[in-house]
């Protein structure tokens, strides 16, 4: 109940999500439009070009200053010609902001980033479909688009124009103008991500002042996409961002930055949508980290074994691709400090029954680099290695991966006969230790569990006999050392055979 | 040996911490390839293999910690365990929540603090359940530290996890201030006011959340005058946080808080955030409110309800969003019932009846299901007269609505209705409504309306509509039904109506009707009596005893079986009897076993006709 407060709770038995399926896709507009106290007619102004130069900047600011008013595009034949003289004149105005120079004065500042967020800034609406899922559901596309991409082209036009001035618009695009553009990202509309992407990259750049705080406040949004509500549409694009933004940082890297990898995008693959924003994770931000710094592969093969998706092959897969692009990179050094948890993993998947995750494993053996890696630690990897080959080698049902690992253990045979003679010869013999370990295990833990009991016993007994001392305290009775009092009264009763109560009733009912 | 010190060389502590250290202990082994026994036992991979053993021992560590006994425990089993934190989020779930069972284990209350050391690194893991669980071990644990033991241990590890450098250990922090603020002294009461200040005011929004949602909690075991002079400022900040995921949680803690604060100081203190969240501007926070909106309610009083929550919930429930306005409808009759009695019916009637009549033609289904699930109770608030006038209008439009978890709803609460207005009006006014539910296109429904019957037919008049229904009924096989109709209408009426349906059935193409035919003789037989069954019943049931489906054939025998009780001993033994004979001798294996097992089952039936009860077994 964190942050998105689910739909009220059902009634019966309905499931929401059919009902939720078989309606009709639709657009869907923000809440924003409500909040406009009355609605203002809107009259046509002349035209920016017809405009003499002394009017301009007034005519420009009139413009914007119409284009602060909001229409509803969910009934689409409302106020048509309002929305025409609104489009006509954000039309107007990218188009001289993006052609014509010297217009952006001082004065205009405050009027433009005003205009923008009016449009821009608004509550996201619930999602039509609360699961949805990017891969198979259409997005809701934003009703009121043909005006919002006119005001996003504006202000991308806007911050590329060549009289953009950093220094005024820093005083209205402020830190709290860049937390709204960010919440924007959740946005489900794909169009809109987009220009949110490379407006906020510009903002970036040429706004020193907030670069700090953006990418705090990205940080911010993945941690609670991670830990927090496992929804947000953006990442993918935040991602991309982050990607050039790391481009450029300075060497060394910060340990704002490695703390970033370490935190943040590595444990970004626990999410289960993973497979939306992978591209992004692995392409851009880490491929760039290691390139920066190179001690940073073993952190990130660390960092996904932990969080190695031990129930989702599809995850297992993509883990598996990023394991050996980092491989391809990695220093024989680092090879060297994380080869036997990696190896460890590999041979798991490789006994994976699903056989996409074995092939993508075994192909590493296919990578010369890699391959190169593996031969010079052959001694150690290769009994790490072996005992799955050998066994999945006879009783994987996929002849494909049959016929690799036969290629694999080919290889390592050619690598170090010695090595794998050995191994084969005692392969039985381990079996049986193995086995033998299992069993004492077993016997540890039932002596164990037998103590437990013992001790519980001991220690109700003890409990009970303080209590009955304690009663007969207070009672003043003489203490008895021996049992209590229940059980000497059961004793005290002549009984011919142990006859329990039920077979005394039973004995009843034959008379 | 038998003491619990002679256990101590059995189990040195280097085994069992190798138990717990699983995947270390079998890495030698596995270059010796001593696994793959071990994975072809088990399906799962050995990482996954080793993972299970590891969880295994956590889960047993109080097993692991009674063979150590209370002094090992706390000088090595526990420092191990800090030590080694780093592991997967399902171990370190395990662990965290064993370790708020330990008490007994460590030596009692007075050792209680050695758990703050494991339990503090495990409440700053990154993984949320591992560090809620570890919290939730710490509250528990507070409790059983003396007052000084919480100064000294207790408190001062709370400071730290607030201070913490990663977002995780504060957020864990917000969770311990409300358990040990209650027992400690002035001074170190102060430091904890200052530090959930300092908290709610963090500058990551995680923090502030997890605050925001403490607030209410803290609140409780404040004094009244910080209360006043600490909670409001912070809950006002909270309330108008610039992230809505902050915002909507103080929502939360406005109910504490209100409950907490005199009458006279709600106007001033709360009523500005609370009126400024039912008009925020994300809906989110609008959603929040009308959640909560019953319990608002109760917090603040009917004075303030009356001129301030009224106005606001026809704002809820007007709301743009159909989410907020779902919500809200589903606090319609809560809202009204708790509303003061004076002049409940008139704000009712004014205020909130017209709303009602709009979210009846929402555009959303959801709003109108959540308004179709408590819109019947608002019966009994309103009386007779109100009901018939203004409600059964919305009740039928509801009734009819497109979307059937809307009509679902209806039908689910008409006995309420019923008590109100009395049955000669709901059946003049809805029966035919509910008649035309019992062909409507969603089985859902259907099953619903058969579900109801009894209860419909308890309280409306028997008409010929409702026979229709019930024929609905006995296509449905909605057997258990029947019987209770019967009893409710009695032999005569069962004759006359559902007897001629049933066994009409039996001559039925296909042969699941045919079988429901039997299956409704097996539960309207004993209702019915010795003379209808004998005389109408089984005629039929011996018919189709020849039927050229197997199913129905033993079906037959088992029908014989449990009618067998109702009927006289003469005709058992004339007409039943040499039917199962021959059933016995069918080619189907099945129908012969049913029949043997109803012979042998009538047998005995025939021989004490007394414990009729009993005829269901073979012997």
């Amino acid at each position: 109940s964190a942050s998105a407060p689910s739909t009220p709770s059902k009634v019966d038995g309905f499931p929401r999500r059919s009902m939720r399926r078989a309606r009709q896709r639709r657009s869907h507009s923000s809440s924003q439009f409500r909040y406009q106290s009355s609605q203002v007619e809107l009259t046509p102004l002349p035209l920016l070009k017809d405009a003499p130069v002394a009017e301009l900047h007034d005519l420009f600011c009139k413009k914007l200053q119409q284009c602060c008013v909001l229409f509803d595009f969910l009934d689409c034949v409302a106020d048509l010609k309002g929305k025409e003289i609104k489009r006509a004149a954000l039309n107007e105005l990218v188009e001289s902001v993006a052609t014509s120079r010297g217009v952006l004065i001082e004065p205009l500042y405050p009027e433009a980033i005003k205009m923008i967020s009016v449009n821009i800034f608004r509550t996201l609406p619930p999602s039509e479909n609360p699961e949805f899922d990017p891969e198979e559901d259409e997005p809701t596309l934003e009703a009121s688009w043909p005006h919002l991409q006119l005001v996003y082209e504006f202000f991308l036009r806007f911050l590329e124009s060549p009289d953009f001035q950093p220094s005024m618009a820093k005083r209205y695009v402020d830190q709290k103008f860049v937390l709204q553009l960010l919440e924007l990202f959740d946005s489900e509309d794909p169009r809109e991500r987009e220009y949110l992407k490379t407006i906020l990259h510009r903002v970036y750049g040429k706004l020193l002042g907030l670069r700090a705080y953006i990418r705090k406040q990205i940080n911010n949004i993945f941690l609670r996409f991670i830990y927090e509500t496992e929804h947000f549409n953006g990442v993918a694009e935040l991602l991309e961002i982050l990607g050039s933004i790391i481009n450029g940082f300075a060497l060394p890297l910060k340990a704002e930055h490695k703390q970033f990898l370490v935190r943040v995008l590595i444990p970004l693959h626990t999410a289960k949508s993973l497979s939306i924003f992978h591209a992004q994770v692995s392409d851009t931000a880490y491929c760039l980290f290691i390139s920066m710094c190179l001690t940073l592969s073993l952190q990130i093969i660390r960092g996904l074994l932990k969080y190695w998706p031990k129930t989702c092959t599809q995850k297992e897969v993509m883990f598996l691709g990023e394991i050996e692009e980092i491989l391809d990179v990695i220093e024989p050094s680092q090879f060297i400090r994380v080869q036997e948890p990696l190896f460890k993993q590999i041979a798991a998947c490789i006994s994976s029954p699903h056989f996409q995750v074995a092939e993508r494993a075994l192909y590493f053996w296919n990578n010369e680099y890699i391959l190169s890696l593996i031969e010079e630690n052959c001694q150690v990897i290769l009994p790490l290695v072996f005992a799955t080959l050998y066994r999945v080698s006879k009783e994987h049902w996929n002849q494909t991966i049959v016929s690799l690992i036969y290629n694999v253990l080919k290889t390592f045979m050619e690598m170090n006969s010695k090595l794998f003679d050995d191994l084969t010869a005692s392969y039985k013999v381990e079996k049986q230790k193995e086995l033998k370990r299992d069993r004492e295990r077993a016997d540890l833990w039932r002596g164990l569990e037998e103590h437990q009991d013992r001790r519980m016993q001991m220690l109700t007994e003890a409990a009970r006999n303080q209590r009955n001392l304690q009663e007969r305290g207070e009672r003043g009775d003489p203490p008895t050392p021996s049992s209590p009092q229940t059980s000497i009264s059961d004793h005290n009763e002549p009984k011919p055979s142990g006859a329990s109560s039920s077979s005394s009733g039973g004995g009843e009912g034959t008379t | 040996m038998a003491g619990a010190d002679g256990d101590d060389s059995l189990y040195p502590i280097a085994v069992l911490i190798d138990e717990l250290r699983n995947e270390d202990v079998q890495v030698p082994n596995v270059s010796g390839g001593g696994l793959p026994g071990y994975r072809s036992k088990r399906s799962c991979s050995s990482r996954e293999t080793f993972r299970c053993l590891r969880l295994n021992s956590i889960k047993k560590l109080s097993t692991i910690a009674l063979a150590l006994g209370v002094e090992r425990t706390r000088t090595e089993l526990l420092p191990f365990l800090t030590d080694t934190i780093y592991d997967e989020d399902e171990v370190l779930l395990a662990l965290a929540e064993q370790l708020g069972n330990f008490t007994m284990l460590v030596g009692g209350p007075e050792y209680v603090h050695c758990l703050l050391p494991p339990l503090e690194s495990l409440a700053t893991v990154e993984e949320t359940v591992v560090r809620d669980k570890a919290v939730e071990s710490l509250r528990k644990i507070s409790q059983e530290h003396s007052p000084v033991d919480l100064e000294v241990h207790f408190e001062p590890l709370v400071k730290r996890l607030a201070s913490g450098d990663w977002f995780t250990s504060r957020t864990s922090a917000c969770g311990l201030f409300s358990v040990c603020y209650p027992r400690v002294s002035s001074t170190v009461k102060a430091e904890i006011r200052q530090h959930f200040r300092t908290l709610c005011s963090d500058d990551t929004p995680m923090v502030r959340r997890a605050a925001a949602s403490k607030l209410g909690e803290f609140a409780k075991v404040l004094e009244l005058d910080y209360v006043k002079s600490d909670i409001i400022s912070l809950f006002t900040a909270l309330a108008s946080d610039e992230q809505d995921s902050v915002r909507l949680l103080a929502v939360e803690a406005c109910v504490s808080i209100a409950t907490l604060l005199p009458q006279e100081d709600l106007e001033s203190l709360v009523m500005p955030t609370l009126r400024q969240a039912a008009e925020d501007k994300s809906w989110r926070v609008r959603y929040m409110v009308a959640d909560k909106f019953s319990e608002l309610q109760k917090a603040v009083g009917p004075e303030i309800t009356k001129n301030d929550l009224v106005p606001a919930f026809q704002n809820l429930l007007k709301d743009c969003e159909a989410e907020v306005r779902a919500a809200a409808a589903n606090k319609v009759k809560e809202f009204c019932e708790n509303l003061p009695e004076e002049n409940r019916e008139q704000i009712i009637m004014t205020h909130i009846l017209p709303c009602v009549k709009e979210l009846v033609s929402d555009t959303n289904q959801h709003v109108k299901s959540a308004l179709a699930s408590v819109i019947m109770g608002l019966s009994t608030i309103l009386g007779k007269d109100n009901t018939i006038e203004h409600l059964l209008p919305l009740f039928l439009a509801q009734l009819k609505d497109e979307c059937p978890e809307v009509r679902l709803n209806i039908i689910s609460n008409l006995d309420c209705v019923n008590e109100v207005i009395g049955i000669r009006q709901l059946s003049q006014s809805l029966l035919p409504a509910i008649v035309e539910l019992a062909e409507d296109a969603k089985w859902r429904v259907r099953l619903a309306i058969i579900e109801y019957m009894p209860l419909l037919a308890g309280q409306l008049p028997l008409t010929k509509s409702l026979c229709r229904v019930v024929v609905y009924a006995i296509r449905e096989a909605a057997t258990c039904n029947l019987m209770k109709l019967v009893e409710k209408f009695g032999a005569e009426w069962a004759q006359n109506t559902i007897v001629p349906k049933v066994l009409g059935m039996a001559n039925d193409p296909n042969y699941l009707h045919r079988m429901t035919t039997l299956f409704c003789i097996n539960a309207l037989s004993e209702a019915c009596g010795q003379d209808i069954t004998t005389k109408q019943m089984l005629p039929v049931v011996l018919k189709m005893s020849n039927d050229q489906v197997a199913n129905v054939r033993f079906n037959v025998a088992k029908s014989l079986q449990k009618i067998g009780p109702v009927l006289d001993s003469n005709a058992l033994q004339t007409e039943v009897k040499p039917v199962l004979e021959k059933l016995a001798t069918d080619t189907d294996m099945d129908v012969k076993y049913f029949a043997q097992e109803a012979i042998s089952g009538t047998r005995f039936t025939l021989a004490s006709l007394h414990i009729s009860t009993k005829s269901d077994l073979p012997f």
